[in-house]
């Protein structure tokens, strides 16, 4: 938890340079200055964790330029990264103009968008990148007028000495960029920031309103064609052969290539090559037995009743907790698969050459998927060449560069530009989704008290990352187990939204509910009650604060008006630590029409100091939307291999007349900042879960709770006036 | 294949394409108009939504055969500087997180704030249900049609 301190050295600036059309670059290499401390990152285990470093570009007109250096998903970094940056470089942010870095390994570091660690992990380099060019402009400024540096101030890009004369950035940034780099620089007070802190409304917010190319499925090349690609129509199958003459014989379309268990049929345009795609008469054999979720369920279920499972936490002795208990309560929490349906189709670029390789378009992990890459081709890391666009929708769907992949291998046997693009029923059918898991929740109740605590999981190819167990209630119960199993299936799984915690923070807050009642207590007191058990624990590998967590939690009773409603409101709680936030919300269920519905979600959350509060504003809410959506209506499943769903006819999506109001309020201290990105989506599922126990009277343990339409029945009677 | 005269954000252009093609396509590969997004290609998601004579229609299931003679609207041309009160309203709430569905939401809010410029809540939830977000952005889009709704007053 704690934020490692950072000592900072001219080593790590690895590129100081005069620009040949004037003014100041400034490259810097955080690579030894950013290490994360050994417990993080905290989820995506996967990741290739390092650090980065960013750019800033001053013209001699006095124009800045800041390079965002990681991948924009709609998680706002393009806008909060080089908001740190300015703010210690002590420019005005409406004359800042940011420009999204390409993949560049040797100058960035930790070029990822994933478990919601940008801002945490770039808080301390990212201002001290625009502290150290600030110092260089003053010395240079204070060199040409004679002064002490030290009796210089700065201002929106203005330096002022203190005879009152001043000189902008621009009028000095050729000499800045000779001189040495300065050590030790100084970093803001949080109560002298002017950019953290204040509402900056999205960089690409004039090219989004007016369209304007910026997605990679908008980009285009000279002689670029489109690729459709024909995949195995099950998980488990193999070509054996096809035929596309019908496909070649059809207007626009100029290449048929397999690859890789895939045909893509190459076009002139997009249309072409779908409708194309569509004429290829593929037969297919059974490779693997073809699995079925019945299939699955029946093996994780059969998981959860195992003697035996990986131990991932143990504390004091659960077995004889169980053993001595007056009553055990015991519960199973159901999750199926998930696609992530980013809104952007899956897509890519690819120019294989001779000389490079160009690939452009949207990925959250560009230096893995350009390795990678080069590596299947033979070809060196350096010929590739990375261009990032902004991205419509990650999820975590875009952590996975097989779609790069393809359109790398397609173009490198094509031997032309070739942009591959799925059509939603490619998007939806060829995921790599979220694994559908199952949850054994056990606690052992002895005199009135929680004395044990079993959490076993069993999900489809992973498991849970080693840090999960550490969360709460890990520390607050004296015997508690948590241990996990995983079949492995021919289906693709990964991180989606809030990897694990997305589901497992819907099991344990739901379960809490239900231990409360069981021991007659107050659901939020009993929570409050565990934490205290957690207060000065010299236990290192608790993850969460308790102290953070106690402070959400009485802040939610607090906005919520927790127990104090008019009639006809049920409210249900929920608290949970992810992604180094912590997070309460308590949902608000109304009966309308005879219908339960969730009018409202007031949401607390503690991620330190908030850099941009009105993006930090629309993620929290766009979090608890989001995993109201998933736990309502988000169903997906196979038959003998196949997908259940492949379009959003019959997958549903939350829309708008079913999003609830989202009031959020964050707790307002000088902590540094901790991820946005995740941590307000795991705890929404249990507090509407929980508000719909009071209504109907139903338990929910399985998603989504749209399933089985008589759960949703309204137990309570309206009441009208 | 056949030629198609249409009109464009009032513009008149041809293209040579199928007839079967949607205007999506037709926007986005023949006229560069890339502002117009794909997101189901079945009507389901109005990321593809433009105006035609007026009203919000989903290009991915409009064919090009059956545009001529009507004008057809795209974010690109709802006003020349993007000063249009529903652009003006997106940015003054910040609307977008990724922003690829915002285009489509656009087209959607302003055909129907031309309708009806002091709708109801519930009436901008029904205008407005049609179009996914998928980073479920739908309290600021439901903020920022009101507040269009007051510009355009």
């Amino acid at each position: 938890m704690s934020d490692k301190k950072i000592t900072f050295s001219r080593r790590n600036f690895i590129r100081t340079s005069s620009l040949a059309s004037g003014g100041l670059l400034i490259g810097f290499n955080l690579f030894n200055s950013c290490k994360p401390n050994a417990k993080a990152p905290v989820d995506l285990a996967d990741l290739d964790y390092k650090d980065f470093n960013a750019y800033i570009k001053i013209a001699e007109n006095g124009a800045v330029t800041l390079f965002s250096p990681n991948p924009e998903i709609g998680q706002g970094v393009k806008t909060a990264m080089p908001m740190l940056i300015a703010e210690e470089l002590d420019v005005a942010w409406s004359n800042v103009n940011v420009v999204q870095g390409d993949l560049d390994t040797v100058n960035y570091q930790r070029q990822v968008a994933g478990g919601s660690q940008s801002i945490r992990l770039g808080w301390e380099p990212l201002r001290q990148t625009g502290a150290t060019a600030r110092q260089m402009l003053v010395n240079a400024a204070a060199a040409r007028w004679g002064v002490d540096p030290s009796s210089c101030t700065t201002k929106n890009g203005v330096i002022t000495n203190a005879n009152g004369d001043t000189l902008g950035y621009g009028e000095v940034v050729t000499e800045a960029a000779a001189l040495d780099v300065p050590e030790n620089v100084s970093l803001k007070h949080p109560k002298d920031f002017t950019i953290i802190g204040t509402d900056a409304v999205n960089v690409d917010i004039d090219k989004i309103i007016t369209g304007k190319p910026l997605y990679g499925i908008d980009y285009k090349a000279d002689g670029m064609l489109y690729a459709a690609v024909v995949r195995s129509p099950a998980f488990g199958k193999k070509l054996v052969s096809f035929d596309a003459s019908e496909a070649k014989a059809s207007g626009n379309v100029i290449d048929i290539i397999e690859f890789d268990n895939k045909i893509a049929v190459l076009a002139k345009d997009t249309w072409s090559a779908f409708k194309a795609k569509k004429t290829i008469k593929a037969e297919w054999s059974i490779d693997t037995p073809l699995e079925s979720t019945e299939d699955h369920d029946k093996i994780l279920k059969k998981l959860l009743q195992d003697k035996e499972a990986k131990v991932l936490r143990e504390d004091g002795n659960v077995d004889k907790a169980f053993a001595e208990a007056d009553k055990i309560l015991e519960r199973i929490y159901e999750a199926p698969f998930l696609p992530h349906n980013c809104m952007e189709p899956m897509n890519f670029y690819a120019n294989v050459t001779a000389d490079k390789i160009h690939l452009v378009g949207p990925i959250q992990t560009p230096q893995r998927t350009a390795t990678t890459i080069a590596s299947n081709l033979g070809r060196k890391p350096d010929e590739v060449h990375l261009e990032m666009t902004r991205m419509g929708g990650g999820f975590g769907r875009r952590l996975y560069g097989d779609f790069a992949i393809e359109a790398a291998t397609i173009s490198n046997l094509a031997k032309k530009p070739i942009k591959v693009v799925y059509s939603r029923e490619d998007d939806m059918t060829a995921g790599i989704y979220r694994p559908a898991s199952k949850y054994k929740i056990k606690a052992a109740i002895k005199n009135g008290k929680i004395t044990g605590y079993h959490l076993r999981e069993a999900a489809v190819n992973g498991n849970m990352y080693g840090l999960i167990p550490n969360f709460f209630p890990a520390g607050a119960i004296e015997n508690y187990k948590v241990d996990a199993a995983n079949y492995q299936s021919k289906v693709t799984t990964g991180a989606w939204r809030a990897p694990y915690t997305n589901f497992l923070a819907f099991a344990e807050q739901s379960f809490f509910d239900e231990l409360a009642d069981e021991l007659n207590v107050d659901r939020v007191q009993m929570r409050l009650d565990l934490l205290q058990k957690v207060k000065g624990t010299t236990d290192e590998k608790i993850e969460y604060s308790p102290e953070r967590l106690e402070n959400v939690i009485k802040l939610a009773v607090d906005k919520s008006n927790w127990g104090k409603t008019t009639a006809n409101i049920y409210q249900g709680f929920s608290a949970y630590y992810c992604h180094n936030s912590h997070v309460a919300e308590v949902a608000d269920v109304e009966v309308v029409n005879g219908q339960p519905v969730v009018k409202k979600v007031t949401c607390v959350i503690d991620c330190g100091i908030v850099v941009n509060p009105i993006g930090a504003e629309n993620q929290a809410q766009g979090g608890v939307v989001d995993g109201i959506g998933h736990a309502m209506y988000g169903d997906f499943a196979f038959n003998k291999g196949v997908p259940s769903s492949k379009n959003f006819d019959t997958y549903r999506l939350i829309r708008m007349k079913e999003a609830p109001v989202v009031e959020t309020h964050f707790v307002q201290n000088t902590l540094a900042p901790t991820g946005l990105g995740e941590p307000t989506l795991p705890p929404a599922g249990a507090a509407v879960a929980n508000a719909l126990k009071a209504v109907t009277g139903h338990r929910f343990t399985q998603q989504p709770f749209t399933k089985n339409p008589e759960h949703l029945k309204v137990q309570k009677k309206e009441i009208i006036g | 294949m056949p030629t198609y005269s249409i009109k464009i954000n009032g513009k008149q252009q041809t293209v040579n394409v199928s007839e079967d093609t949607p205007l999506l396509w037709v926007l986005r590969d023949q006229l560069n108009l890339v502002g117009t997004k794909f997101g189901c290609g079945i009507g389901q998601c109005g990321a593809c939504t433009v105006h035609i004579n007026g009203t919000a229609m989903r290009s991915c299931s409009t064919p090009i055969s059956v545009i001529a003679d009507k004008e057809v609207t795209t974010i690109e041309g709802l006003s020349t500087d993007g000063l249009h009160p529903v652009q003006e309203a997106w940015k003054e709430v910040d609307v977008p997180q990724c922003g690829y569905c915002q285009a489509g939401q656009i087209m959607t809010a302003s055909a129907f704030l031309a309708k009806n410029s002091s709708p109801s809540s519930e009436e901008i939830k029904n205008a407005m249900h049609g179009n996914i977000c998928r980073c479920a952005a739908y309290n600021r889009i439901h903020k920022a049609v009101e507040v269009a709704a007051t510009k355009l007053v």
